[in-house]
C-alpha cells in the first residue's frame, strides 16, 4: 500500500499550510469546521459559566489533548484500526466490568476509573470501540450479512450498553446502541429484518413494564412526563424552554442572558448549554449552529461515500450519523421534545472525556479520507 | 478466496451502503428540520409568552414537605410529634464554590473539620437541588449571627423546619423506632418526587413499618425571588397533605410500669390485649434516646451505642433469642394430652433425675432431691423436669416439634414492627440441615423442658401464650390500631387478617393445662405462689429459669460464685383472668437468676396496672 503523502511529492516544493496538513493526514475542510464550532463553543461556555476563566482554561486543555488524539488517529491507517478492533473492544469491555466493581462515584453514578493521574470513563472508549468492531466484523464477509452474523453484531452492541446503563449512564448507553445499530443498518440489512426487529422491541416493552416495581414505574412516568415533577426533570425543562423562547429571533446578546446569570438554568455549562445559546443568540444563532453541525456531518457522510472499503464506509457513516444523533437528542431534550437522558451537546458542552472521543472519531474520519489509494498510482 | 469475493462484490456493496447513507442523511435531515421548527415555534411564535415568563422569572419553585403524621397511644397521648426548629441549610447548586462557603461557615459557626468533612460527604451523596443541613437546632443567637452575615452567604438559608420529636424519650425507643436522615440508599426505594424537601424517613420500628401512611403528600409553592435567590413573596401554593395520624394499641401507663419493673435488668416485657391481639406494652432494655437519631446522630454517640456490650439498639422484644425453659412446659403438656401419651391424672416418680434406658447420664431435675410422685398439675405447678423428660422421651422430637409449630414457635409472629426474628424450634430435619448431625435422644429430653436448641423471642412467647389463653384461637400481635387523616374526626381501624384456629383439641385438655397453670400462681407449692395471693381473680402462669451456662454433672449451680453474665435468665408467661382471659404478659429478665423470684413479681405489677389494682401507698 502506498502512503498517500508520497503521492503529493509532485506538488510545489515549498512549505505551505496545505502541505503540512497533508503530511499529517488532516482534512482541511473538516478541521476548519471543527475549529469554528469549538471557538464558538468556548465563547458560549464563557458566558454559561458566569465568565469563569479557569473553567475555560481547563476546557482548552481538553480541546488541546483531544486534538493530539485526533492527529494521532488520523495518522493510523484504517486497516490497522480494523485489525486492532477486537483488542480495543475487549480491553474496553474489561474496563467496563472493572468500573462496575471498583469505579469512583460521582453524582450518584459509577462511571470513572481512577488511574492515579487522570480519571477515565471506559464508557467513552466504547463509543469508538463498538462501531469499530461491528464495522470490522460485518465487513469481513460480503454484504448484506447473514442473520447469524447480525445476531452476533447485536450482542456486540448490547452487552457493553447494558453494562453502561447499569452505571447508570443512560445517555452514553443510548448513543452506543445507536452507533452500533447504524453500522448494521448501513450494511444493508434487509428492511424485513429491521421492521421485525422494531416490532419485537416494541412488544417486549409491556413485558418489561409488567415486571417493574411500582416506584420504578413512577420514575419512568416522570421521565416521560417531566412536567409532573416540577422540581426535578420538569424544572430543567421549564427553565430551559423559558431561556430558549425568550431569546427570540436575534437573542439577547453574548453574556446578556438573564436566565443563565440568575442561575435559573441548571446544568447550563453541560447538558443544557444549548439553552444558553438559544437565549443569547436567538433563532439566527441556533440556526447557524445547527447549520455548522449539518456541515460537519455532511463532510463526514461525503467521506463515507468516498471510502474505499466497506469497513471504512460503514465506520465513517456511523461516526457522522451518531454525531448528528447526539445533536438531535440534546436539542430535542432541552426543547422538551424528548425526555431528559443526559446527552451533552457535541463539541460545546463542558466535559472531558467526551470531547476527546468526539475529536478522536473525527481523526478516524480524516484517516479514512486521507489514506485512500490514489487512482492510477 | 475471501478477498476475491469481497473484491468482486465491492461495487455492489458500495452501492448498497451508499443507498443507506443517502436514506439516513435524508432521515436525519428531516429530524433536524423538526428541531428547527420547534426552535422557531419557541423563539418566534411563542416569543412573547416566554419573554414575559423570563422577565418574571425570578420565580422559583419550592417543595413543601408534608407534615409527618403524629403517633398516639391508646389513650390519645402523643408518642411522636413534630416540633419546629431552625436549621442552617446549604443548596450546593446555588453556590459558586462549596469549599469557600464552608470555610466561611466553619469560622462563623465554629464547625470542626470533622463536621465539614461530614457535610462534604453528604453533599456528594445528594442528588441535585436539595438542601444540606449544616447545623440543626440553631439558637436565637446563631440565627442573628446568620442575619448579620447574610450578604456573604449566598446559597445558605436559615430554614424553619418541623423535626420529629419523641416526648417520652427512651420509653418507646424500640417499638416506635425513629426517623433519620433520608440518604442515598433510601432514595432508591422511595418515590423520589414525594420526598422532595423531606429530610427524614422512618428507619426502625413503627416509624419504618408505617412510613407510607405517616409520610403524606408533597406540595409546591411558586415564590418570587431576588437576584440572590431570596424569597420576596409567595405567588401560588399547592399545599402538601400531612401524613396519616397513627393510633397504637400501646398504653403509656402500662409501658411505664413495664420499664420501671424491668429496672436495670436487660430483657423484655410484652403485654397483649386478647380481644384484639393489640400490643399493650412492649419494652426492651437497655434502651436509648431515639431523639438522638432524628437529625443525624454523631458518630461518637453512635459508636458508643453500637459497641456497648449490652447492645441497647437491639430490640430484644422481637429479636432477642432466649431458651423458653419451663415456660414451654404447658405446651409440651398439652401435646402430651392431645397425643394421648399422658392423662390429666397420670403420675410419674421424680427422684431428682432421669436416665435414658441404657445410658448412664443423669438428666437432673432442678430440685436435687426430687418431687416424688407427681401428676400433671404438680409437675406444672412445681415445674418438675423429670415428668417432662419422660413425656418428651415418649413423644419424640418430631411430634413435639409439629405441635409447637401450631403455636408459632420457630415462626415469625408477623407483628407490625420490622426485622422480627423467627427463633428456633428444633427438629431432626433442622439438625441435619443446619449442623449436618443426627438427632440424639438426650436432646429430645432437654427440648422437652425448653432448653437445648430451643430459642424463642418474647413476642413469640406472648403469641403462644395468647393462643393458649384463647383455647386455640389464633392471635396475631399488632401495635397499630387505627389511622386518622389529618384533622379528621373518624378513626379508620386497621383490620388484621384473621388466621385459622388451631385444629385442636379436646376442650378438656385446654382446661387441664390452664388449671395447672392457675396452680402455679395459687397452689401451696406453685412456683409463682406469691403472684396470685392478693389478686381477686385467677391468673394462669408459668415461670421459667433459662440456663445460660452449662453445668457439669455433679456440679452445683451457685449464684454466689457465678458471674452475672452467666446467671440464669428469669422468665414468666401468663394470662388473666384464667377463665375468661383478657390480658397476656411475658417477662424475660436476662441473668435475673430465677423466674419465680424475679420475673413473676414483675408480671404481677403489670397485671395490677392493667386491671387497675394498684395499691395507693
Amino acid at each position: 500500500m502506498i502512503n498517500s503523502s508520497s503521492s503529493y511529492k509532485t506538488g510545489p516544493e515549498r512549505w505551505s499550510l496545505t502541505l503540512v496538513l497533508r503530511a499529517f493526514h488532516i482534512d482541511a475542510l473538516l478541521l476548519f469546521l471543527l475549529l469554528v464550532i469549538l471557538v464558538a463553543g468556548l465563547m458560549i461556555l464563557y458566558s454559561a459559566s458566569d465568565q469563569n476563566i479557569s473553567l475555560i482554561v481547563r476546557q482548552l486543555v481538553r480541546v488541546g489533548t483531544a486534538f493530539l488524539v485526533l492527529i494521532l488517529l488520523a495518522n493510523i491507517h484504517p486497516d490497522r484500526l480494523r485489525d486492532l478492533a477486537y483488542w480495543i473492544y475487549g480491553v474496553g469491555l474489561l474496563l467496563l466490568i472493572l468500573v462496575l466493581m471498583v469505579g469512583d462515584e460521582g453524582k450518584g453514578a459509577q462511571r470513572w476509573l481512577n488511574l492515579g493521574i487522570v480519571r477515565f470513563q471506559p464508557s467513552e472508549l466504547m463509543k469508538l470501540a463498538v462501531p469499530l468492531l461491528v464495522a470490522a466484523y460485518i465487513a469481513e464477509r460480503p454484504l448484506p450479512s447473514s442473520f447469524l452474523r447480525i445476531a452476533v453484531c447485536l450482542s456486540m452492541v448490547f452487552i457493553p450498553s447494558l453494562l453502561i446503563s447499569k452505571q447508570p449512564d443512560l445517555g452514553t448507553a443510548l448513543l452506543i446502541v445507536i452507533s452500533g445499530l447504524l453500522v448494521i443498518f448501513l450494511s444493508g440489512v434487509s428492511w424485513k429484518f429491521i421492521i421485525s426487529f422494531l416490532i419485537s422491541v416494541a412488544s417486549a416493552l409491556p413485558i418489561l413494564w409488567y415486571v417493574m416495581h411500582d416506584y420504578q414505574k413512577q420514575r419512568v412516568l416522570t421521565f416521560l412526563n417531566p412536567e409532573s415533577d416540577p422540581l426535578g426533570a420538569g424544572y430543567h425543562i421549564i427553565q430551559s424552554k423559558i431561556a430558549i423562547g425568550s431569546g427570540g429571533l436575534s437573542g439577547r446578546g453574548w453574556l446578556e442572558g438573564t436566565q443563565s446569570n440568575l442561575a435559573f438554568l441548571p446544568e447550563r455549562s453541560t447538558d443544557f448549554i444549548f439553552s444558553v445559546i438559544g437565549e443569547e443568540f436567538g433563532l439566527i444563532g441556533v440556526g447557524m449552529l445547527l447549520f455548522l453541525y449539518l456541515a460537519i456531518a455532511s463532510r463526514g457522510l461525503y467521506i463515507a461515500s468516498q471510502a474505499q472499503s466497506s469497513f471504512a464506509r460503514l465506520l465513517a457513516g456511523s461516526i457522522s450519523l451518531t454525531f448528528l444523533v447526539g445533536v438531535i437528542v440534546n436539542v430535542g431534550m432541552v426543547t422538551g421534545l424528548l425526555p431528559v437522558v443526559g446527552v451533552p451537546l457535541p463539541l460545546i458542552s463542558y466535559g472531558g472525556t467526551s470531547m476527546v472521543t468526539l475529536l478522536a472519531s473525527f481523526g478516524i474520519l480524516m484517516s479514512i479520507h486521507t489514506h485512500r489509494r490514489m487512482m492510477g498510482s | 478466496m475471501k478477498n476475491r469475493l469481497t473484491l468482486k462484490d465491492h461495487f455492489r456493496e458500495s452501492r448498497l451502503v451508499n443507498d443507506r447513507l443517502i436514506f439516513s442523511a435524508i432521515f436525519t435531515g428531516v429530524l433536524f428540520a423538526i428541531i428547527f421548527a420547534r426552535l422557531a415555534i419557541l423563539q418566534v411564535v411563542e416569543y412573547e409568552h416566554f419573554k414575559t415568563l423570563s422577565h418574571n422569572n425570578r420565580v422559583d419553585i419550592q417543595p413543601l414537605p408534608p407534615q409527618r403524621g403524629l403517633i398516639y397511644d391508646r389513650n390519645g397521648v402523643v408518642l411522636a410529634e413534630n416540633i419546629p426548629t431552625f436549621s442552617l441549610e446549604l443548596t450546593p447548586e446555588s453556590v459558586h464554590s462549596v469549599d469557600s462557603i464552608l470555610t466561611t461557615l466553619a469560622e462563623l459557626f465554629s464547625l470542626s473539620s470533622d463536621d465539614v468533612a461530614e457535610i462534604k460527604k453528604t453533599i456528594s451523596e445528594q442528588r441535585g437541588f436539595s438542601q444540606v443541613v449544616i447545623r440543626k437546632s440553631l439558637t436565637e443567637k446563631e440565627v442573628a449571627l446568620f442575619s448579620v452575615n447574610q450578604h456573604k452567604l449566598t446559597g445558605v438559608d436559615v430554614v424553619a423546619r418541623l423535626i420529629r420529636h419523641y416526648p417520652h424519650g427512651a420509653l418507646f425507643a424500640h417499638t416506635i423506632g425513629y426517623v433519620g436522615r433520608l440518604n442515598e440508599r433510601d432514595q432508591k426505594s422511595v418515590d423520589r418526587k414525594e420526598y422532595r424537601g423531606t429530610l427524614q424517613i422512618g428507619k426502625t420500628g413503627v416509624e419504618k413499618e408505617y412510613e407510607n401512611l405517616l409520610h403524606g403528600k408533597v406540595g409546591y409553592r411558586h415564590i418570587e425571588t431576588n437576584v440572590q435567590g431570596r424569597t420576596i413573596r409567595e405567588l401560588t401554593r399547592e399545599p402538601s397533605n400531612p401524613g396519616q395520624e397513627l393510633f397504637l394499641h400501646l398504653d403509656i401507663n402500662l409501658q411505664k410500669v413495664a420499664s420501671e419493673v424491668l429496672a436495670d435488668y436487660n430483657g423484655a416485657i410484652v403485654a397483649l390485649e386478647l380481644k384484639t391481639g393489640g400490643v399493650l406494652a412492649m419494652v426492651s432494655k437497655p434502651d436509648f434516646n431515639p431523639n438522638s437519631f432524628v437529625s443525624g446522630i454523631s458518630s461518637k454517640e453512635y459508636n458508643l451505642l453500637r459497641d456497648s456490650a449490652d447492645r441497647p439498639l437491639f430490640d430484644r422484644s422481637i429479636r432477642g433469642h432466649y431458651p423458653p425453659a419451663s415456660t414451654l412446659k404447658p405446651f409440651v403438656a398439652l401435646a402430651g394430652l392431645e397425643s394421648g401419651l399422658i392423662k390429666s391424672n397420670s403420675k410419674t416418680f421424680c427422684p431428682g433425675w432421669y436416665k435414658l434406658p441404657g445410658h448412664d447420664h443423669r438428666y437432673r431435675c432442678w430440685k436435687t432431691h426430687g418431687h416424688g410422685i407427681v401428676g400433671l398439675k404438680e409437675s406444672l405447678a412445681q415445674s418438675c423436669d423429670v415428668y417432662f423428660y419422660d413425656l418428651a422421651n415418649s413423644m419424640g422430637i418430631d411430634q413435639l416439634h409439629g405441635f409447637l409449630d401450631l403455636f408459632g414457635f420457630g415462626h415469625l409472629t408477623g407483628i407490625d414492627v420490622p426485622s422480627e426474628s423467627a427463633g428456633l424450634s428444633p427438629s431432626k430435619e433442622w439438625k441435619v440441615k443446619a449442623k449436618n448431625q443426627v438427632w440424639y435422644p438426650g436432646e429430645t429430653l432437654i427440648s422437652g423442658i425448653g432448653q437445648g436448641f430451643n430459642q424463642t423471642t418474647p413476642i413469640q412467647l406472648a403469641q403462644a401464650t395468647a393462643i393458649l389463653a384463647m383455647r386455640g384461637e389464633h392471635i396475631k400481635p399488632k401495635v397499630a390500631r387505627a389511622i386518622r387523616a389529618h384533622n379528621a374526626d373518624e378513626l379508620t381501624l386497621l383490620s388484621g387478617e384473621s388466621a385459622e384456629s388451631l385444629p385442636v383439641i379436646n376442650k378438656k385438655h385446654w382446661e387441664s393445662v390452664v388449671d395447672s397453670m392457675v396452680e402455679v400462681t395459687k397452689g401451696r407449692r406453685g412456683t409463682a405462689r406469691l403472684l396470685g395471693k392478693t389478686l381477686p381473680f385467677n391468673v394462669a402462669g408459668k415461670t421459667g429459669t433459662a440456663q445460660v451456662f452449662g453445668i457439669k454433672q455433679n456440679q452445683k449451680y451457685d449464684v454466689e460464685t457465678l458471674e452475672k453474665k452467666l446467671q440464669d435468665h428469669a422468665l414468666f408467661v401468663g394470662f388473666a383472668p384464667a377463665e375468661n382471659p383478657e390480658f397476656v404478659i411475658v417477662v424475660v429478665a436476662e441473668n435475673g437468676g430465677s423466674g419465680s423470684k424475679v420475673a413473676a413479681p414483675m408480671a404481677k405489677k403489670m397485671i395490677e396496672q392493667y386491671f387497675g389494682l394498684v395499691a395507693n401507698d
